[in-house]
């Protein structure tokens, strides 16, 4: 049995969706729904199947070196450039498709119930389709340069769906801000490549690093940049600071869109990126400690702003950038596969929220203002459920959830790597507070108190059956890696070790461990029932604290992202507009026009002497031949 | 032979259609096509004979035709071609094809001279990418240029006679220059060696002194650089293209800019690689400085063929930053860029053309939301406005990045420059797509999709385009041995590279 | 009188009948006029060929003055025909009248 699954090509797993789309693509329009649904939908799951036959090949016969190559063909040779079309399945590769084949196949199930009125029907799911197998492309990547395609596969297809309901030029600006800002960070990781490719002479992943490991001394000036280069990609895809801001207004998009691509998968590329090019990361210490800075900045930046949203999904954009700041916290202090593991446990969570929160928002007619919610425990009872366990795994409610496993494991290596330190692990404490407050008041406002919308459309079983199967993840999830006190399960770090290398611990002190743990722990409980005290009891807090000129200031100030939209317009864009203002009529094209000009100003002046009386004509050639006979006799 | 078919296949069938034209449009219409075809068989032929095929010992040329023409003055009629000429004939050969297919309905006056016009522009492109002695090459170039006038002046939109005119005279005194340079090459060999000749192969490696290399050098390189076009002398394209009917604008933007590029790799660089290594900074920021520049004035223009126009000059920037770095990434690049720039650019003025045949404007202002009526006309601008602002899996990002790897080790902070001409090019490709086909409804009349055919045109398009993004090694296989030859007669510009 | 005298006084008046054409074509405005002015200039100009001729004993003066002669004659031709045309289509000989041909 396992010989037979290792027969089965990995390029059958980013080839499905891409077939998908092709036939979506092609014929789309004219299929009824119920066949665009059952491609649509099928193709992603016959990826996920696929998948769990090649990971049963890879766990039951692991391949040499920890990494099964596959050389699809050569793309681009040119002299010493050459680039295979070639997958690479390892350990981190394997979780990252798990994650979105899987994740991308309920969502895609969900997703026949939630659009099913929409008109872009099969467009949607064409885009999803291709937007699979871009991201399955990414992560099974040999090379940099592939690896290079998915990542703008995937933009593309974040663009296309954030924009799919493209006749309101609010969701177009929106896709436009994604595409664009994202892009501004490739261009920084495109250099990285340029400086890769220069020195070490292949963008191959495995042998670019292992020649920066040998090449390069740790700390030297060309493996910092290069690390620094890769993260100014990296903050770009996964929406940390100072490329966050288009995420927020990426939730234009339909709600399972921000699920997969805003959640689960595209933004958490980042974090892949990092993670497969560490040895870099590990060779330049200042740049890891710019990872760890930015992860804690964007945690708590977004943790804030996601304080005062009203919005549900805005809520859960900024949750999901305080999340991924966690994942580039425990990057920047070398807890690898702690940062996997929770990119995983995210991926879970996270989906789940959207999805229930898309619930209520199709349940409401599109309502999604959580102060226009209310109540809704009763009516969707298992929406309610769900989204419960999703916040909890959220807010990593201590020993039941899988956030809190993952999360712990960063916390703690923030604390007790070589790379960590006590400040950093502070940021994390805080965020936990943070998380555990807007999570749950979420929770509180839209399903508790007063009933306030009007229930119109309750979810079927295409919707509900992903949410279970997300919110049992978001729950056993964390058990594959857990705490010494709890089972001291391996699993997951048995699996990536072979993939990423292990925290290099400065503190062992199991003591130490488990009392940050509780502190953690109590800062957690403390955020719930902060919400509880502020949202679910009748509390005039908040509407005091907002009445104060500074809580009125900052609420204002967290809602717009710390007013970064403003700086970038006054900073970037509205020079740029300025400029094409001033130069859109070519300035060029008055040295030509200059020229021409003067042409006929000389032609006009010429033309005057030509008056037509043959009594000048005759003077002026009397006068001419005067002079020339003067010019003869004289000289 | 093949390569006198292939001139003369277009040129007769020019006058073919001409006559036919007289006697009824839709004669000249499937006369014409079927010259188109032909043409393009001949080249393809021609490409599957050599394809794979292991260069000889006599250098890159694949096929070679020599007649004398005056011989007292040392012309000969030599035709031949190389990996990179047979690419740029085939690229004729399908551009020639949808060219046709485009007018077929746009077209309605005097339709067998535009037909022959039209025909005697690829004889002329055709005979510029075959030509390897100088004073046949000068004739061709002016060949094209002048049917390519009539394209503009006669069947053009509203200021067609000014836009024919200015780009006559660019391209007029730029031949001109040229053909100064020529001469003074050639006196200048015939003075060295008392042989006077226009031949390409013998004048290869003529010693000029100094200074007056570089003069001569810059004659050449003023001609080829207002074809490409580089700012500051890329003005005459905004307005032919915008003016040009739809098939002027795509074998402008196709083809005739492609003459430039091929100028500079066939003729400055290895004629004079003294001389041309003194021009690489400024050749290198004239590169940036169009990239730059005609991507900001694409996103400032509410013109739709404009916009297109204008993303022209800032991709032909990057082919004249591969040129001068003369290495191997980025001149290979560089070709792959000629190629795709042809396909992509040419398929957006196609689309902008049916939208101008639907709307009757080509205002952006007054569009939007065009996907709800034309979603398949949509998916078409949608793929080819990706592959303008460079994504992997098309043609252009292959291109792009082959330079910019290219580039890279010759001067980092083009390269960086030329990074954020790629930033330039997400914003303006977005824009295209968002103002026409994304936004509010703003078209109330009924428009029909793409008929039978449109798509028989951009269905071939789109396949080559994702081709040459995914298996670029058909056509770098078979450009590879050329590129290698002229790195064997100059070996590099500057100091740099792989 | 030697050859050099006469060549001498010749020229002057050769010059002087030259002005004279030159100031007539110059000042008046009347076509028929203008005409005669350009004979005498002609005049002037054949007259210095004779002088030239005799005074160095060739015999191309004479031939030259024929030449002009003829021209002349054919050139009045022409200018009268023109002349004519000119008066029946402006009815007026007034030169100046006639500058359809200005830029």
């Amino acid at each position: 049995m396992g010989d037979l699954l290792c027969s089965l090509p990995i390029w059958l797993v980013p080839a499905l969706p891409a077939l998908g789309f092709l036939v979506l693509a092609v014929i789309g329009g004219q299929l009824p729904r119920r066949w665009a649904a059952v491609i649509g939908t099928g193709s992603v799951g016959l990826s996920a199947a696929a998948t769990l036959g090649v990971a049963a090949c890879f766990l039951r016969h692991p391949p040499a070196g920890g990494v099964r190559i596959e050389t699809l063909w050569t793309w681009i040779d040119v002299g010493s450039f050459e680039i295979g079309f070639s997958l690479a399945l390892d350990a981190l590769s394997l979780v990252m498709i798990f994650v979105v084949s899987f994740v991308g196949f309920l969502i895609h199930l969900y997703s026949t119930e939630y659009m099913a009125d929409d008109e872009g029907f099969s467009r949607f799911f064409a885009y999803m389709n291709l937007f699979v197998a871009f991201m399955l492309m990414l992560v099974l990547a040999d090379n940099l340069f592939l690896l290079y395609l998915g990542w703008e596969g995937v933009g593309l297809c974040s663009y296309l769906l954030i924009g799919f309901w493209y006749t309101d030029a609010a969701n177009g600006a929106a896709a436009q801000k994604a595409f664009i800002v994202t892009r501004v960070g490739d261009t920084a990781m495109a250099v990285a490549l340029l400086l890769l490719f220069k020195h070490a002479g292949t963008l191959d992943v495995r042998q670019a690093m292992a020649w920066a490991t040998e090449n390069w001394a740790p700390g030297s000036t060309m493996a910092v940049v290069v690390a620094l280069l890769l993260l100014g990609g990296a903050v770009g895809k996964s929406a940390q600071l100072p490329l966050q801001t288009w995420l927020p207004d990426a939730m234009a998009g339909p709600t399972p869109v921000s699920a997969l691509i805003h959640a689960a998968t595209m933004v958490t590329a980042g974090v892949y990126l990092i993670a497969r090019t560490h040895a870099v990361f590990l060779l330049a210490p200042p740049a890891m400690t710019a990872v760890a800075v930015v992860g804690a900045a964007t945690l708590l930046l977004a943790g804030c702003s996601a304080l005062v949203q009203t919005d549900i999904k805005r809520v859960l954009a900024y949750s999901t950038i305080s999340q991924i700041g966690y994942m580039f916290l425990g990057l920047g202090v070398g807890a690898w596969s702690a940062a996997v593991f929770h990119l995983m446990t995210h991926a879970f969570f996270k989906a789940l929220l959207f999805l229930a929160a898309g619930a209520v928002i199709l349940a409401l007619h599109h309502e999604q203002d959580i102060f226009k919610m209310g109540g809704l425990r009763k009516r969707l009872p298992a929406v309610f459920w769900t989204f419960l366990l999703g916040s909890a795994s959220l807010a990593a409610l201590p020993v039941v959830t899988a956030g809190f496993y993952s999360k712990d494991l960063i916390l703690w290596a923030a604390w007790a790597s070589s790379a960590g330190a006590p400040w950093l692990w502070a940021a994390g404490a805080i965020g936990a507070l943070l998380t555990a407050f807007y999570s749950f008041r979420l929770v509180f406002i839209v399903f508790f108190g007063d009933e306030k919308g009007h229930v119109d459309h309750r979810p079927g079983l295409k919707i509900v059956l992903p949410l279970a199967v997300l919110a049992a993840l978001s729950v056993v999830g964390g058990f594959v890696e857990t705490p010494g006190w709890l089972g001291h399960v391996t699993a997951f770090s048995h699996l990536t070790e072979s993939a990423l290398p292990a925290v290099d611990w400065a503190v062992t002190d199991h003591h130490v461990e488990h009392r940050l743990q509780a502190v953690v722990a109590g800062i957690t409980l403390l955020g719930v029932l902060a919400a509880y005290l502020l949202y679910l009891r009748p509390s005039s807090i908040p509407a005091a604290v907002k009445a104060t000129a500074l809580g009125a200031w900052l609420s204002r100030f967290w809602l717009s992202g710390w007013g970064f939209d403003a700086l970038y317009d006054r900073l970037f864009i509205r020079p740029f507009k300025g400029l094409a203002h001033l130069l859109r009529g070519d300035p060029f094209d008055e040295i030509s026009a200059t020229v021409a000009r003067v042409a006929e100003s000389g032609h006009s002046a010429l033309s005057r002497t030509q008056n037509g009386r043959i009594r000048t004509y005759a003077f002026g050639i009397g006068v001419g031949a005067v002079i020339a006979a003067a010019i003869v006799v004289l000289t | 032979m093949t390569l006198v078919l292939l001139i003369l296949v277009p040129l007769i069938g020019g006058f073919a259609a001409w006559i036919a034209g007289r006697r009824s449009a839709d004669l000249s219409r499937w006369l014409s096509l079927a010259v188109a075809l032909v043409e393009l068989v001949l080249a393809l032929t021609l490409w599957a004979r050599h394809f794979g095929a292991d260069v000889g010992s006599g250098g890159p040329w694949l096929e070679v035709v020599q007649r004398p023409w005056i011989p007292e003055l040392g012309i000969s009629f030599i035709l031949a071609v190389d990996g990179l000429s047979l690419l740029m004939i085939v690229l004729t050969g399908f551009i020639g094809v949808m060219a046709v297919l485009v007018s077929w309905r746009e077209i309605e006056s005097r339709v067998g001279v535009y037909f022959a016009c039209l025909l005697w522009v690829l004889a002329g492109i055709t005979g510029v990418f075959m030509a390897l002695d100088l004073f046949c090459f000068y004739f061709f170039w002016e060949v094209m240029l002048i049917p390519m006038t009539f394209l503009i002046g006669v069947w053009g939109h509203e200021r067609r006679i000014y836009a024919a005119v200015k780009f006559f005279i660019f391209t007029l005194v730029g031949g001109l220059l040229m053909l100064v340079s020529i001469l003074a090459l050639t006196f200048t060999h015939a003075a060295e060696t008392g042989v006077f000749t226009f031949a390409y192969g013998e004048l290869l490696g003529t010693p000029v002194a100094s200074p007056a290399a570089f003069w001569i050098m810059l004659g050449f390189f003023v001609a080829f650089a207002v074809k490409l076009p580089a700012v500051p002398i890329h003005n005459w394209l905004p307005d032919a293209h915008t003016e040009a009917p739809t098939a002027g604008s795509l074998i402008l933007a196709a083809l005739l800019l492609k003459t430039g590029a091929y100028g500079l790799i066939r003729f400055v660089v290895p004629l004079f690689p003294e001389a041309s290594a003194t021009m690489v900074p400024w050749a290198l920021w004239l590169g940036v400085l169009g990239i730059i520049y005609g991507g900001v004035l694409a996103f400032a223009q509410t013109d739709l063929k404009r916009l297109v126009a204008y993303t022209s000059v800032s991709h032909m920037g990057f082919v004249l930053i591969g040129v001068y770095s003369w290495n191997e990434l980025a001149l290979q690049g560089t070709v792959m860029q000629m190629i795709c720039h042809g396909i992509s650019t040419g398929s957006l003025f196609l689309i902008v053309g049916m939208l101008y045949e639907r709307i009757h404007t080509r205002d952006v202002t007054r569009m939007g939301g065009l996907w709800t009526q034309v979603p398949r006309l949509g998916g078409v601008a949608m793929i080819f406005a990706m592959a303008s602002l460079g994504l992997p899996g098309t043609g252009n990002f292959v291109g792009e990045f082959l330079i910019i790897f290219g580039v890279f080790p010759v001067n980092i902070a083009v390269t960086v420059a030329a990074l954020l001409g790629i930033v330039a090019a997400t914003i303006y490709s977005l824009r295209i797509i968002q103002t026409t086909f994304h936004g509010p409804v703003a078209i109330a009349v009924k428009i029909e999709d793409m008929n039978h055919r449109e798509l028989a045109m951009m269905a071939p398009m789109i396949i080559v385009i994702v081709w040459l993004g995914l298996w670029p090694s058909t056509v770098i296989a078979t450009f590879e041995p050329a590129m290698e030859s002229l790195f064997h007669l100059v070996p590099q510009l500057v100091i740099g590279g792989y | 009188m030697t050859a050099a005298v006469l060549l001498g006084h010749g020229l002057v008046i050769a010059s002087a009948l030259f002005v004279i054409g030159l100031v007539g074509v110059l000042v008046r405005r009347n076509l028929l006029f203008q005409l005669l002015s350009i004979e005498i200039m002609l005049n002037a100009a054949g007259m210095a060929f004779v002088i030239a001729g005799a005074r160095w004993g060739q015999a191309d003066g004479q031939v030259m003055f024929i030449f002009i002669l003829v021209m002349a004659a054919a050139e009045v031709a022409v200018g009268l025909a023109l002349l004519l045309r000119v008066s029946r289509q402006v009815r007026d000989l007034d030169g100046d009248a006639v500058s359809a041909m200005r830029g």
